[in-house]
């Protein structure tokens, strides 16, 4: 009924029109059910009217006969039955006709309808008498309509279990075409005629399936299933409303096909991670200690120190991140490591250490979860015996919308085509395999000179920096300060480049080329990315140098302080240092964290004002110079820029790496990336629309999503790897963060354990972690893993024998079916010439006759 | 009637809007209009198609055979060519689309034209005759399982179901 009733909603539309067109038909004909259920009936006319077309002529003249007979009916079923009543109100063709043919039997009208029909009817007239005279043990074996048509005759309370059974069989049958419908290519309007009847048909029986006490509960259970899915629908609709960028997405791939539209998913893929992130570190970390944790200025680590207080609020030091961004909750060094913050008593050091693991554990899940649904969904297409047919069949990409990307694809498509044949015709063409050999050995040097080369610029480049760092920063140019960020990103810019010009050498086919870039991208992101770890390693042990002299510092200092006081006077109140005076720590936490933290906003810049500057600019220049230039810019050189999907993707995978390796030092990392996310998705969205071509080699979406996502678990692995290692082995520093005062950062679990836990759950805790137990567990683990595997693999194995069989079998048949085929020509051939001679006989025969006859008449 | 497409209330409710403005005014008014097959490939979203007029005639139940759409036709193209669509539903309707002379099978007529459609209308692009029949021949060594010199439809599903990146390119999104 709800569901009726959502139909309508959604079919207003239409229904305005409808309504305009029919409302006289419908007003004579279904005055009746009209008083009776305004809104359903609105629904079903539909179904009505296409039945009305089918019996026109015949139904009008009946029309009025058989208001009075389902009136009569009506009023008989009231006094058994309500809610049959209620339910019985549709518009089903053979109903009526039942109806009909048990009031009035022996009419002889019905010899004007369609002859099976009527033949139908006469059939079903008999049945009904016979049932109602006979017990209901008659046992018909069809299920079809007709027989379901008896049984609205009978009242439920009089079935028999069995046909009950079968009722229900029935309707779970109905229920289940209407589920399946949308999945059946039949237009739409068969599929309304064959829903309408269902959705009566099931209507009309599911409440007489319940038997007495039984049958409220069972309606109401109806309804509230189908309330449940309504209100499943509606939620779907919503959710669907609710993504955000889906027309803009939809946009893009209009314009450019399915490949480009695949980075904006993954962007916005993206995205949601880091909405995620950025809620946990956010709710969890920041907004806490924020609120509930000392105020800035209470303590020495949450201080600016007097020698920076002057331009600490400087723009450009806060651009850095350091004066009073380095000392706000942006940062590690700034937290508290008092165990408890608040009237919550909100365990600050154990949240933030829970929340650094939980942000990599939940990546880690959602990444892997992915990439097995892509590879559960792509899973089938691994054989390519359909070479040939899938280029035919399935190379368009239907999406495409712009006439541009349309002639790129014809183009793509062709050459495809060509490729393959040529590849098909001669297998093998090895055009002097030494030179090409050499070129790409060449070719490999070449890049594997370019990779060395970065690494030794970046790691020289930030050794050069901490000099700098120790002479102080003030006394530098804007460059020399910035110079790892900007070598960082200028390196990544420029050395794709030369990677592409350099795989011009090895003659590769396109794809395979394409691999090999994407290897080579990746390659060189991640040396400079883990150079760049391993000078800031250097760094730290540097700092941790000075920690320990500072220390000593510091306890030499307190101790004159001390022992100052107590020279002087024992009764005087004890000195209160302001605490921007206290001398403290280099806090390499928080070192590491500013790192990353300038690393990602000069990544962004530079990824900004490239795009500005090679698609934007390059695009107006050649769109306005073009008028006078002595050679055609859009055709020619410089033309317009595409849009680099691979690369893209790649910037985008490192981007998250150093997110995932620095948040757990710089909790507003996450925050950082959700705005950088943003804007890149509307401003890459605005410069592909307005100053990118389509690719000339259009690349499909499919399989590379996997592809993306490997590389995305790669570096989520190399980049948790050096977080650990830094958070397992080195000590945090003495007098900053909220593991201060801890001999290692993972000691904060311990201390939970002990302090706010029962003593028994410890010592279960200490008996569970203790070797003995953890290594037949781990050792069970792997076992279970290879039990897996090997299971997989055999499963793989029938696959493959399965599919083997198949093809035996197919190729069986069609031996068979040959072998038949030529027998039944054989056959064919034999009849037709026996025929042929019978006919030669025949006539012979004919003629003979004829002869004799001429014979006789002569 | 979601119950009966693949697309949410939104969607069936932007198609309406599309086509509405397809219809010229004093049909605004009738439910069963009909938009003209020369009206309905001026969508931008078919326009760059090179089997419009295919889509067209496969999703018409005009009578007169001439590609004509109505609302609920415009629906059933729009739902056939969805994100949810299952792959069965798409396959049945590429292969009707391929089948271009409507008789049930694939010959090599058909995929010769198919050929021509997907290597666009300009001269130097078309292939030769030569590596049209080669093709040809491939296509069907590949995918005629039982050799009677076509590709029927069940043929064309089980190439089609395959094939990864087919349920993601047969789409159109209005």
């Amino acid at each position: 009924m709800s569901t009726a009733g959502e139909q309508d909603a959604d079919l207003s539309l239409q229904e305005e029109h409808e309504s305009k067109t029919h409302r006289t038909k419908r007003r004579d004909g279904d005055r009746q059910k009209k008083k009776r259920r305004n809104e359903r009936r609105k629904g079903g006319t539909r179904a009505g009217e296409g039945e009305e077309d089918l019996q026109a002529v015949s139904e009008k003249r009946e029309r009025s006969k058989r208001k009075r007979a389902k009136s009569k009916q009506e009023t008989s079923r009231r006094e058994n039955n309500e809610e049959e009543e209620a339910q019985l109100t549709g518009v089903r063709e053979v109903d009526e006709n039942v109806d009909k043919g048990k009031k009035k039997q022996g009419s002889t009208k019905k010899g004007e309808k369609k002859e099976d029909g009527g033949k139908q009817l006469v059939k079903e007239k008999a049945r009904d008498i016979k049932k109602k005279n006979s017990e209901p043990e008659t046992s018909e074996e069809d299920d079809d309509e007709e027989e379901d048509n008896d049984k609205d005759v009978v009242r439920p309370e009089c079935l028999s279990p069995e046909e009950l059974e079968k009722l229900k069989e029935a309707v779970d049958e109905r229920k289940k075409l209407i589920q399946s419908l949308r999945g059946k290519p039949w237009p739409m309007k068969k599929k309304l005629v064959t829903l309408r009847e269902s959705q009566e048909f099931v209507e009309k029986y599911e409440g007489a399936l319940g038997k007495g006490k039984g049958r409220k509960l069972y309606a109401y259970k109806v309804l509230m299933t189908k309330k449940w899915m309504k209100f499943q629908r509606d939620f779907e609709n919503f959710k669907t409303a609710c993504i955000p960028w889906e027309m803009k997405i939809k946009e893009i791939e209009s314009h450019f096909g399915s490949s480009v539209a695949s980075y904006f998913i993954f962007l916005r893929w993206m995205y949601g991670i880091n909405m995620i992130l950025f809620g946990l570190t956010f709710g969890l970390v920041m907004v806490p200690e924020a609120l509930m944790g000392r105020p800035y200025g209470s303590m020495p680590r949450k201080t600016v120190p007097r020698a920076e207080e002057a331009s600490a609020m400087d723009f450009a030091v806060l651009w850095d991140f350091g004066g009073y961004a380095q000392y706000s909750v942006l940062f590690y060094g700034y937290y508290n490591n008092q165990r408890t913050v608040g009237w919550l008593k909100f365990r600050m050091p154990l949240s933030y250490f829970l929340v650094g693991v939980g942000t990599v554990a939940y990546s880690y899940m959602v990444v892997i979860r992915t990439m097995a649904r892509n590879a559960n969904e792509s899973g089938v297409g691994d054989d390519n015996s359909f070479n040939f047919s899938w280029k035919m069949f399935t190379s368009w990409d239907y999406l495409i919308g712009n006439a541009e990307t349309a002639d790129n694809k014809f183009a793509s498509i062709t050459t495809s085509f060509k490729e393959a044949i040529l590849e098909e015709q001669e297998s093998h063409k090895d055009d002097n395999i030494h030179l090409t050999r050499f070129l790409r050995v060449l070719a490999n040097f070449l890049v594997l000179c370019c990779l060395a080369g970065s690494g030794y610029l970046i790691y020289f480049v930030v050794r050069r920096s901490q000099k700098f760092a120790l002479d102080g920063l003030e006394n530098h140019t804007w460059w020399e300060r910035n110079e790892v960020n900007m070598v960082m990103s200028l390196l990544g810019m420029f050395c794709p480049m030369l990677f592409d010009v350099i795989s011009t050498l090895e003659n590769y086919h396109p794809r395979v080329a394409l691999q090999w870039q994407l290897g080579r991208i990746f390659a060189l992101f991640l040396g400079n990315l883990y150079t760049f770890i391993i000078a800031l390693m250097d760094e730290i042990n540097l700092k941790r140098k000075e920690e320990k002299v500072v220390k000593f510092n510091i306890t030499m200092w307190e101790a004159s302080l001390y022992n100052g006081t107590v020279l002087e006077n024992s009764t005087a109140p004890p000195v209160t240092i302001h605490p921007a005076d206290v001398p403290r720590g280099p806090c390499w936490e928080t070192m590491v964290g500013q790192e990353f933290v300038r690393l990602i906003i000069s990544d962004t810049m530079t990824t900004y004002i490239t795009l500005l500057i090679g698609d934007f600019l390059r695009a107006v220049l050649v769109r306005f110079l073009n008028y006078c230039w002595c050679w055609d810019l859009e055709a020619g050189f410089p033309s317009y820029s595409e849009f680099d999907v691979s690369g893209n993707v790649l910037g985008l995978i490192f981007n998250q790496g150093m997110i995932w390796m620095g948040s757990f030092y710089a909790p507003c990392l996450p925050a950082l990336n959700v705005i950088r996310l943003h804007v890149s998705m509307y401003l890459q969205c605005w410069a592909v629309m307005c100053c990118n071509v389509p690719q000339e080699r259009v690349f499909k979406a499919s399989g590379s999503n996997n592809f993306y996502m490997a590389m995305l678990l790669v570096i989520l692995f190399l980049s948790t790897l050096p977080a650990i290692y830094t958070i397992v082995s080195i000590p945090p520093s003495f007098d900053c963060g909220p593991f201060s005062g801890k001999n290692r950062m993972f000691d904060v679990i311990h201390e939970t354990l002990e302090s706010d836990f029962p003593p028994w759950f410890s010592k279960v805790f200490s008996y569970a972690s203790n070797p003995g137990l953890v290594l037949p567990f781990i050792l069970l683990m792997v076992l279970a893993i290879y039990y897996l595997q090997s299971t997989s693999k055999s499963y793989r194995e029938a696959n493959v024998e399965l599919k083997k069989k198949l093809q035996m079998q197919n190729e069986e048949n069609k031996r068979k079916n040959k072998r038949a085929a030529l027998k039944a020509q054989m056959d064919l051939e034999e009849a037709r010439k026996t025929a042929q001679e019978q006919q030669r006989n025949n006539n012979a025969s004919v003629q003979d006759q004829e002869g004799e006859s001429f014979d006789f008449k002569y | 009637n979601q119950e009966l497409t693949f697309l949410t209330k939104q969607e069936i409710l932007l198609a309406h809007k599309r086509f509405t403005e397809l219809l010229e005014k004093h049909e605004k008014e009738q439910i069963d209009a009909r938009v003209p097959i020369g009206r309905i490939i001026t969508l931008p979203e078919l326009k760059s198609n090179p089997f419009k007029e295919r889509i067209c005639q496969v999703f018409s139940t005009s009578e007169q055979k001439d590609g004509s759409l109505t609302f609920e036709d415009f629906l059933d193209l729009l739902s056939a060519f969805s994100d949810s669509a299952t792959l069965e539903i798409k396959s049945h309707y590429a292969f009707r689309i391929f089948d271009f002379d409507d008789d049930g099978t694939l010959d090599c007529a058909d995929l010769e034209k198919l050929v021509n459609c997907l290597t666009g209308e300009t001269n130097d692009a078309k292939l030769s005759s030569t590596e049209m029949k080669q093709l040809i021949s491939n296509i069907l060594e590949e995918s005629d399982i039982d050799k009677d010199g076509t590709v029927n439809l069940s043929e064309f599903q089980h190439v089609i179901s395959r094939s990864p990146d087919f349920v993601s390119s047969f789409k159109i999104v209005l």
